[in-house]
């Protein structure tokens, strides 16, 4: 049985507070996985220990059978972390960025050539390959950092928000690509407060809500768990409300 | 007492609110208790200086101030080279008023006159030059004051007279700039006019103090007897802020009335233009340019020469950064002065107690700054710390980076001093490395996550990590001077204080996450 792409176990992070609690969460291999929650819910967080940009206090996670915490570089290998706000240097041009990505990844240089063009022509960048990204909008900086996340041929594709600020035609150029990676075998986890993509691209969803994993399972498994047959926007809000009335009634006992 | 909202009292109590929490974030770093420490030491500090003036100044009062050419020239020397630095901050403030973008694009979106806004903002600019030149010649005043009486007091207006010339020339050299250059080359022309005026004034007079007597003081220009020879009798009005700041109340009030009137009319010229300008300068934003496409892209590369790579890529395409940077390497040019006039002399000449120290310690400033912009100044910090390589082979590659570029800058002055004392040379090198060293290991310490853009606020971060940076220079600095100067042993003190900075740093760093 091939190893999960990413295996979380008893994951706990807090800063002022405890923000996340203690998440057990396991992706398969090309799986496309939505992760959702309301704002603070500690999706970001999770995403970024996985990433390797945040120390974990408790708990494992192990990305495509590397212990990430143990061996980081070996996992960040396989991993792409594409974030809400476009990580591009304003000075360097979109070859020019993909080019210093391909260094730092150690990607083949006739690879990395090729896949450079190719994903520069998939996303609709190559009028603007040689202009420095600093007059870039925010949709084509977005399609910059995700050329980069691309252009080393991640096996597993963590993605924070990478809709926010794309226009109907970028968001559509960023799906297919996204979608096209999943066919190949390529694992995407994304957080997006925009539920109708969610639904219509994961496979699974988890919730996320106040630093715990709610639910999880697919659109039908969820539509089951709250009985009734209806959006994803019902059942996330329900999902949350249920969580919101628990923890309430929790605190109420403390007390 | 309310406002009447968007008038010009109001705008002006908008900005001084924020000006005040800004400045007050800025001391405390948001720790209330700091500020008794600002308080305590800024106290302190003030008592120490009004010490050493006060017994600066004794025998000059108790001999009977005389007014005669001598002491009017020196003294205009002296406003002179204050007023340089002056204008060189308004011209820097006054920038920031049409290229900040904090609020700007709300309140330019809103009913409110932008004229008045400008207004508002010129006053602004104003106070915080007034306030900075009084606060730095406060204890000299005071002394004056409670030893000679009050009528010294007119200095001060001196200061508020000097403030409003140079925030009115800066604002009319800025709108000339937006004229001739555009908005878009505006920014980074009066941040290099800026650095010329403030640095190369100076610089320019010690030049001269050079050439013309092989000496270093900056003064000794302004009393040769060749400018006293040349100067106007005492009488004439050339001397009136001479005259001023030395006491006298009706040419201190000539001039505060004149430079207000000058600034109030080249407000009254300037303001109907900055909402347009400002816009003009918001649209810089979005604003392409093309490169034409390397021919060397995608070539076989280590970790570590994709990331030096990409720094000096970036700083040499960044001419306000790199301007930034490099305004400290004006400091070399009186050294390098100083090396060609006595070149070919013998070794273990005077002259190098003078340029040793200049050498290291401008070395220690550069690689502080070019260390911030390699560590902590990382636009995709993100996408660097997932990359798969280690912490450490990412710090190993920035140091590099900034060390090449040292070794750069450098080198030529090196091989001319080797060819002139080649000793020397293995001191400058050797304290210059140091120091150069010392300022990356502290800039690598005190780290942060911030964007380039943030570099003129680099000092604001951490206060601690600015000062151990200057103290470790000039130690080194100190180290070098004493060493060229043949007293290697006693070099020694400075070097291990040097190092006991250093050590003071690491405990002062926060702990890296």
């Amino acid at each position: 049985m091939p190893a999960a792409a990413l295996s979380i176990s008893g994951l706990k992070k807090s800063f002022d507070r405890p923000v996340v609690k203690g998440i057990e969460l396991t992706i398969r291999p090309g799986e496309f996985y939505a992760l959702l929650g309301p704002n603070g819910a500690g999706k970001t967080t999770i995403l970024r220990m996985v990433a390797g940009l945040l120390k974990p206090d408790a708990g494992s996670i192990s990305v495509l059978g590397s212990d990430a915490l143990a061996d980081p570089v070996a996992a960040k290998r396989r991993m792409a972390w594409v974030s809400d706000e476009p990580m591009v240097y304003d000075r360097l041009s979109p070859l020019e960025y993909l080019d210093f990505v391909a260094g730092l990844w150690q990607v083949d240089p006739a690879r990395a050539r090729q896949s450079a063009h190719e994903l520069i022509d998939w996303l609709g960048l190559a009028p603007y390959a040689n202009d420095l990204c600093g007059g870039f909008s925010k949709g084509m900086l977005q399609k910059v950092a995700l050329a980069g996340a691309l252009v080393h041929h991640p096996d597993l594709i963590i993605l924070d928000e990478p809709l926010t600020g794309l226009d109907a035609g970028s968001a559509r150029q960023v799906k297919d690509v996204l979608r096209s990676k999943t066919a190949a075998g390529v694992t995407v986890i994304m957080t997006t407060h925009i539920l109708e993509v969610a639904e219509r691209m994961a496979e699974r969803i988890g919730v996320i809500a106040d630093g715990r994993l709610i639910a999880e399972g697919t659109l039908d498994e969820l539509r089951t768990r709250i009985g009734r047959e209806t959006t994803l926007e019902e059942i996330f809000l329900d999902l949350v409300a249920q969580s919101s009335a628990e923890q309430g009634k929790d605190r109420q006992n403390a007390a | 007492m309310s406002l009447v909202p968007a008038s010009l009292p109001w705008l002006a109590a908008h900005e001084f609110r924020l000006a005040w929490r800004d400045a007050l974030a800025m001391m405390t770093g948001g720790h209330r208790v700091r500020l008794l420490g600002w308080i305590v030491g800024g106290g302190a500090v003030f008592g120490l200086m009004l010490l050493i003036t006060w017994f600066a100044v004794r025998p000059w009062v108790e001999a009977g101030i005389r007014i005669d050419k001598q002491t009017l020239a020196a003294i205009s020397g002296m406003g002179l080279l204050f007023w340089a630095v002056t204008l060189s901050q308004a011209l820097e403030a006054v920038t920031r008023v049409y290229y900040g973008r904090s609020d700007l694009d709300l309140i330019l979106s809103s009913p409110v006159s932008s004229a008045r806004l400008f207004a508002v903002r010129a006053g602004t600019v104003l106070v915080s030059t007034t306030a900075l030149g009084s606060l730095l010649v406060s204890p000299l005043v005071l002394s004056l004051v409670l030893q000679d009486g009050p009528r010294w007091f007119s200095t001060l207006l001196v200061i508020l007279a000097l403030a409003a010339l140079s925030v009115a020339i800066a604002m009319l050299i800025t709108r000339l700039l937006f004229q001739l250059a555009g908005p878009r080359r505006t920014r980074l022309i009066a941040q290099i006019v800026a650095g010329i005026v403030g640095a190369g004034f100076v610089i320019g007079i010690q030049a001269a103090a050079i050439l013309s007597h092989q000496g270093f003081t900056r003064l000794s220009f302004f009393q040769s007897d060749a400018l006293i020879a040349a100067a106007p009798g005492p009488d004439s009005v050339l001397w009136l802020p001479a005259r001023a700041a030395l006491g006298e109340p009706v040419p201190a009030v000539i001039m505060v009335s004149v430079s207000l009137l000058l600034l109030a009319a080249s407000i009254c010229l300037i303001a109907p233009s900055y909402g347009r300008l400002a816009t003009a300068a918001a649209g810089l934003n979005h604003i392409r340019s093309r490169r034409r496409p390397a021919r060397n892209d995608f070539r076989p590369t280590t970790q570590r020469q994709a990331l030096r790579r990409k720094e000096f890529k970036l700083l040499q395409r960044d001419p306000w950064l790199l301007s930034q940077t490099l305004m400290q390497l004006l400091y070399l040019v009186p050294p390098a002065l100083l090396l060609w006039v006595n070149y070919g002399s013998v070794s273990g000449d005077g002259s190098f107690i003078v340029i040793v120290p200049v050498l290291v310690m401008a070395c220690g400033q550069l690689a502080g700054g070019l260390a911030w912009l390699a560590i902590s100044g990382e636009d995709a910090h993100d996408l660097v710390a997932t990359a798969p390589l280690t912490r450490s082979t990412i710090l190993r590659a920035k140091i590099e980076a900034v060390l090449s570029i040292i070794l750069v800058v450098m080198a030529p002055l090196l091989l001319l001093i080797g060819f002139t004392a080649w000793p020397m040379a293995i001191i400058v090198a050797i304290c210059a490395a140091s120091a150069a060293a010392a300022s990356t290991a502290i800039q690598l310490w005190f780290r942060v996550t911030a964007k380039r853009s943030m570099f003129r606020r680099r000092q604001v971060a951490s206060r601690a990590a600015t000062l151990c940076e200057a103290f470790s220079s000039i130690l080194w600095a100190g180290t070098g001077a004493l060493w060229a100067g043949g007293l290697a042993w006693l070099a020694l003190g400075p070097a291990l204080l040097a190092l006991g900075v250093l050590g003071l740093a690491r405990l002062l760093a926060p702990r890296q996450a």
